[in-house]
């Protein structure tokens, strides 16, 4: 059993408190991302895990012990990092057998070990070169060889593909969700890139300021975002989101029609946003939500995405790729009422 | 700090070699005949010992620079003279026991200071660095003193004791441990090293071409050094090499031409330091290049 617990997690650098109270339940055999923009406190978490940080507050739990006064190597863990970390003056195979260092296989089965995580890699015919004579794939290969040749309770990654190019970047999530489902140990996986946290994940965190904004599935936080800020990070494009106030037969679009919508727990006058993903909203169908000219069209072959200026603002909708409306042109844009998304303007919590 | 910045323009050197050829400007003439200036006022100082050691007692003082009957009468006499063997041996000693010790302290202090977060930890590099203002000529007294006190006059412990640890060198390590990322060293924490561990595997050869620069820089400076070897001897046999040579001749002369022999004779061991170290250099200034 290799589960992750983080209890009440606190971390303050001088006065600046950059983790507030994390508490999460990470299952044996998981694959857990936690996304969030730059600067929120996924390194730090991920370092106090490792035990490269000390927690201010709280827990860290693996594997059923509490190992806050542990130190890294007492922790059976294993990290890749963002830039590598690999040692340029060893050779591949050197930098793989680092991790078994001190291992306490004998030296043939060390031998052996290393092979088969080479061959898991598809490194066998690159283990006598120097990283200098690597491409940055297997650069991070050879990274991610160096944490699985322990064979480690957890694998911790902090964005390690933030430096491939785009195309490698796709390439290397699949083949690190499939050495997953391979060697099926508890991973936890930093990124701020959502679509790397909707492919891979078994279950997203959300991290915003050093509090956590949501964990669920990526289906979950998709469909059922738990407040405004989740609701945005997460999908491409952004959700639009519209000021709206509640009234007796719905939801009242600020200068614009009303949806019917009714909502038992809202009181009327209260003002609330109403968010639309971009994909669920489209051309003269479903519950009218606004109306206005198309500014801008970004044809993506299928389908053309057209922004559209509503009230000075713009709201991204989803026409067809073959005959979208043309620039200019007035459109009125609808969404099924089961797409549509209610918060509350003053917290930004889901509604419903 | 001068070799910090003597080694990086080299990266630069060799990258712009791949530049296409312009043709050649007044400026870039003018350049070429300051370089060449240089070199002649380098290279003068050279010419004229092996000049000298290759001339008669009589012609010494005459600045010609090929000598009239050139003669190795000199190097004879010099090498047969068992003095000079024990000096040479007297300076190989001092100066390798003192460029190990310097490798060794000056990085591991270095690397202490550069990657270790601890209270007084910039009071404590500050401390050290401000030790580079005092002048040696000032220490001199204090440390003769304190030789007396422990008996270490004329011993060569009494010789390398000042020189076995530089501030100089913790800081030149200092900043080149800057240069090694803080992901190696915790990658390397979780991979279960020591700190010791840690800093040999995995920092030292990261700043090779820094220890290079180092060794040929403390090994040239107590190959040569005179007033404190001078000070803090008495016996013949005690005598480093440059001490010994200043020796030869008698109250009434100096024989020049048997100093330069010697001299010349003893360039060999830093010349062959120059060319081991070197190639680290070379390696380390290819590798940065690769880098990323
Ligand atoms: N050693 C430190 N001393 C002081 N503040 C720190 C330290 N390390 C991190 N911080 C601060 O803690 C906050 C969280 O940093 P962290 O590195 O965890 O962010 P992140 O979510 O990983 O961001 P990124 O996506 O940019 O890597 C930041 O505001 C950062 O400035
Ligand atoms: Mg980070």
């Amino acid at each position: 059993m290799a589960n992750v617990a983080l209890r009440n997690l606190g971390k303050t650098f001088d006065k600046t408190t950059v983790l507030h109270d994390i508490s999460l339940e990470v299952a044996d055999g998981e694959f857990v991302v936690l996304v969030g923009p730059s600067g929120c406190g996924k390194s730090t978490t991920l370092r106090i895990i490792a035990g490269l940080e000390e927690a201010t507050t709280g827990e860290v739990e693996i594997a059923g012990r509490v190992v806050n006064n542990l130190e890294p190597k007492e922790r059976n863990i294993a990290m890749v990092f963002q830039n590598y970390a690999i040692y340029p003056h060893m050779s591949v195979r050197k930098n793989i057998g680092f991790g078994l260092r001190t291992s306490a296989l004998s030296k043939p089965d060390r031998i052996k070990r290393l092979e088969e995580v080479a061959a898991l890699l598809d490194m066998t015919d690159l283990l006598d070169r120097k990283p200098a004579q690597l491409s940055g794939g297997q650069r991070q290969r050879v990274a991610i060889g160096r944490a699985m040749v322990r064979d480690p309770a957890v694998f911790l990654f902090d964005e390690p593909l933030s430096n491939l190019d785009a195309q490698l970047r796709t390439q290397m999530r699949l083949e690190i969700k499939k050495l997953h489902q391979r060697v099926g140990n508890t991973i936890i996986f930093v990124t701020h890139d959502q679509v790397e946290a909707m492919t891979m994940a078994d279950r997203i965190v959300i991290l915003k300021d050093g509090v956590i904004q949501q964990v669920g599935t990526p289906s979950e936080v998709y469909h059922k975002p738990a407040n405004t800020f989740v609701a945005g990070f997460i999908g491409a494009p952004s959700m639009n989101m519209m000021a709206a106030t509640a009234t007796s037969q719905g939801i009242r679009l600020f200068n614009g029609p009303t949806v019917a919508l009714v909502q038992s727990d809202l009181t009327v006058g209260q003002p609330v946003t109403l968010g639309v993903r971009p994909d669920d909203l489209m051309v003269g169908t479903g519950q009218v939500l606004a109306e206005g000219q198309v500014v801008v069209q970004e044809p993506l072959g299928a389908e053309t995405l057209i922004y559209v200026s509503v009230d000075g603002t713009e709201v991204i909708a989803k026409a067809s790729g073959r005959t979208p409306p043309a620039v200019g042109e007035t459109v009125r844009l609808g969404a099924a009422t089961e797409n549509l998304h209610l918060f509350d303007a003053a917290t930004g919590a889901a509604l419903r | 700090m001068a070799i910090v910045e003597a080694i990086r323009p080299t990266t630069d050197a060799l990258m712009k070699t791949s530049a296409p050829k312009k043709p050649a400007n007044l400026g870039q003439i003018l350049r070429w005949l300051l370089l060449f200036a240089g070199g002649i006022a380098m290279i003068m100082p050279i010419a004229y010992m092996i000049s000298t050691s290759l001339k008669w007692p009589h012609e010494v003082y005459n600045v010609n620079l090929i000598p009239r009957e050139p003669t190795l009468e000199n190097y004879t006499y010099v090498l047969e003279d068992g003095r000079f063997y024990m000096w040479f041996w007297n300076s190989i000693i001092i100066a390798t026991i003192t460029t190990v010790s310097n490798i060794f302290f000056d990085s591991l202090v270095g690397y202490t200071l550069c990657k270790f977060r601890f209270p007084g930890r910039y009071i404590i590099f500050i401390a050290i660095l401000s030790t580079l203002m005092i002048p040696t000529e000032m220490l001199v007294i204090p440390w003769y003193l304190m030789s007396q006190q422990f008996g270490w006059l004329d011993t060569h412990w009494g010789i390398m004791f000042p020189g076995l640890m530089t501030a100089f060198g913790t800081f030149l390590m200092k900043q080149f441990f800057e240069t090694v990322p803080d992901d190696f060293i915790e990658a390397a924490r979780i991979d279960g090293l020591n700190e010791l561990q840690i800093w040999w595997t995995v920092a030292m050869p990261l700043v090779k071409p820094a220890l290079a620069a180092l060794a040929i820089f403390v090994f040239l400076g107590n190959w040569t050094a005179f007033i404190w070897p001078l000070i803090v001897t008495n016996s013949t046999e005690m005598y480093t090499l440059p001490v010994g040579l200043s020796t030869f001749g008698d109250e009434a002369d100096v024989a020049w031409e048997l100093i330069m022999t010697g001299a010349a004779i003893s360039t060999i061991p830093t010349l062959v330091v120059f060319l081991i170290f070197q190639r680290y250099i070379i390696q380390g200034v290819v590798m940065a290049g690769l880098k990323g």
